[in-house]
């Protein structure tokens, strides 16, 4: 039996720091997919909400917030918290609820309104909490990213102008995505004229947080062989596994990795195990991908994803770009959304927004950001505590 | 320099010794380690132990990676003013099998570093307050 469902619309409202509230972002994403989709309001019979833990109680209960915004209509709900995964977990219920029967066709959405500056946590003395203590101690999120990229230079060989390239290259095809909040081509040299903020890594090589809201309007496959739809793409797989102990990686906002002293226990890194499961899900292997849209939440780490993704060798992802293998037109175009360095982070709808570039790209409608062909694409994310998600969408 | 007395920033963490330890949990029955301490359930999927020891964890290892913090962090932290940027190293202990974060001492720099670099535990202040100056475990580059 398969386990795939369609596909049949997607929405996003531009990505900014606009200020609204961020329903208003998500309903405005949800009638885009709607419309894109053809299927009515009224006939949604689920709708799966990618909640935001920044906006208070309506954020808490998102599913429900959005429903009631579109209008109440009768249908179930539901609300996923996974930090950036969230929008993939959401997409995961829906995804039951129509494989089990329950649904012919969910509203998958998500939005968040970002705080300027530094995510900082709760305050108090906390020393519980991880996430107070690595800020009490002076580590911030830059702090790892810039962990990750420094290993990376010292190990691989890469450097400050190849972390610089993936955002030059990722800001000339973002440049293009009407939904993007940065659409300045950036230079080398814009790059290296930004302050440092966790050495090697300057500004312009780690992302924003910003406003944003996507949407997905998801069916069973025969829903939409009756809407005339049956070519619509399909999500053929979502991982959302947790990582395996012990966690060979120190990831936000922990202070130290798991151990691998005891018998029997080896060390993983997470990163590389959570595509494991979307390629056997879908039964495809990397060869496969046409396209990835992956988590830039630092330059370095598009790198790191690309090998994660087994989309080229360990400590071989910067040979790739050096030689445009990742740029549109390239062998395996990576970020041809423009990825985070140009949309910046809007943690419940990022997800989603990746997926519906994944969509847009194997209905070939992503214009001057076409990626010529695509037929499989692959998301990744990750966010907090080693949530991460990892979607395929093929056509 | 101040005469306030010494005090840890975080309670029961480390040591306050001259050769310094980081303070963490050994699980009696798999042998797993923690940091920070955990006594309440053993983290090994095999496992499922409550019991735990309190040790003290490999107080050298080797660098998994490093950065500088350019930018001044947001509080809890309490930046010296004006602020004065600082390293920050993750650090393989062997023994443990894993990896423990922590900043670089006063004065040194990521050009100071390299992956795979011993280095060893040392205590420094990371603020003062009214009553006593906190303490806090940095890492020290290992004089080859």
């Amino acid at each position: 039996m398969s386990n795939e469902i369609a596909i049949l619309g997607a929405g996003m409202h531009p990505w900014g720091k606009w200020g609204h509230n961020f329903v208003q972002y998500g309903v405005a994403a949800a009638r885009e997919a709607l419309k894109d989709a053809g299927v009515p309001w009224q006939d949604i019979s689920f709708v799966s909400g990618g909640a935001t833990v920044r906006c208070g109680y309506p954020g808490y209960v998102a599913g429900a917030t959005f429903a009631q915004a579109l209008g109440w209509q009768g249908a179930e709900v539901n609300t996923s918290y996974a930090a950036c995964a969230s929008g993939s977990q959401a997409l995961a219920a829906a995804r039951n609820k129509i494989l089990a029967g329950e649904c012919d066709v969910a509203l998958v959405v998500g939005a968040d309104t970002t705080p300027k500056g530094f995510l900082a946590p709760a305050g108090g003395y906390r020393p519980e909490d991880p996430d107070w203590v690595r800020f009490y101690l002076g580590i911030t999120n830059p702090t790892y990213f810039a962990l990750y990229a420094r290993r990376r230079m010292d190990l691989y060989g890469d450097t400050l102008e190849d972390f610089a390239a993936v955002k030059v290259k990722n800001s000339a095809i973002g440049s293009k995505n009407p939904r993007a909040r940065y659409r300045k081509c950036f230079t080398a040299e814009d790059v290296a004229a930004s302050a440092m903020v966790a050495d090697p890594l300057r500004l312009m090589d780690i992302c924003a947080t910003s406003d944003g809201g996507a949407a997905l309007i998801v069916s069973s496959l025969d829903y939409a062989k009756k809407l005339g739809k049956g070519d619509a793409p399909r999500v053929a797989a979502i991982s959302t596994t947790t990582p395996t102990f012990a966690s060979s990686v120190v990831e936000m906002p922990d202070i130290a990795t798991d151990s691998a002293a005891a018998a029997g226990v080896e060390a993983h890194a997470f990163r590389s195990t959570l595509p494991l499961k979307a390629y056997e899900e879908a039964g495809l292997g990397p060869e496969d991908v046409d396209l990835a849209e992956v988590y830039d939440l630092s330059t370095a780490l598009e790198l790191d994803w690309i090998e994660d993704l087994q989309l080229a060798p360990r400590g071989e992802a910067a040979t790739l770009l050096r030689a445009g293998d990742t740029a549109i037109g390239g062998r395996i175009p990576v970020n041809v959304s423009g990825g985070l360095a140009c949309f910046g982070e809007a943690v419940p709808a990022q997800a989603l927004a990746q997926v519906c570039e994944l969509t847009w790209q194997l209905r070939g409608e992503a214009g001057d950001r076409q990626v010529a062909g695509a037929k499989v694409g692959i998301t990744a994310n990750q966010g907090l505590f080693g949530h991460g998600s990892s979607v395929i969408v093929k056509r | 320099m101040s005469n306030k007395p010494l005090a840890p920033a975080i309670d029961g963490w480390h040591t306050m010794a001259v050769k310094p330890h980081l303070i963490g949990t050994r699980c009696q029955a798999c042998g797993t380690y923690f940091f920070p301490r955990n006594h309440d359930y053993c983290r090994n999927p095999a496992c499922d132990s409550t019991d735990f020891d309190e040790v003290e964890l490999s107080r050298t290892g080797h660098i998994w990676s490093y950065t500088n913090a350019c930018y001044k962090p947001p509080e809890p932290y309490v930046a010296a003013d004006p602020f004065e940027p600082y390293a920050i190293a993750a650090v393989q202990l062997e023994q443990e099998q894993m990896v423990v974060l922590g900043q670089v001492i006063e004065g040194v720099s990521c050009e100071d570093l390299k992956v795979g670099m011993p280095v060893e535990l040392v205590l420094e202040q990371l603020h003062e307050t009214d009553d006593d100056i906190k303490m806090t475990w940095k890492w020290k580059p290992v004089a080859r």
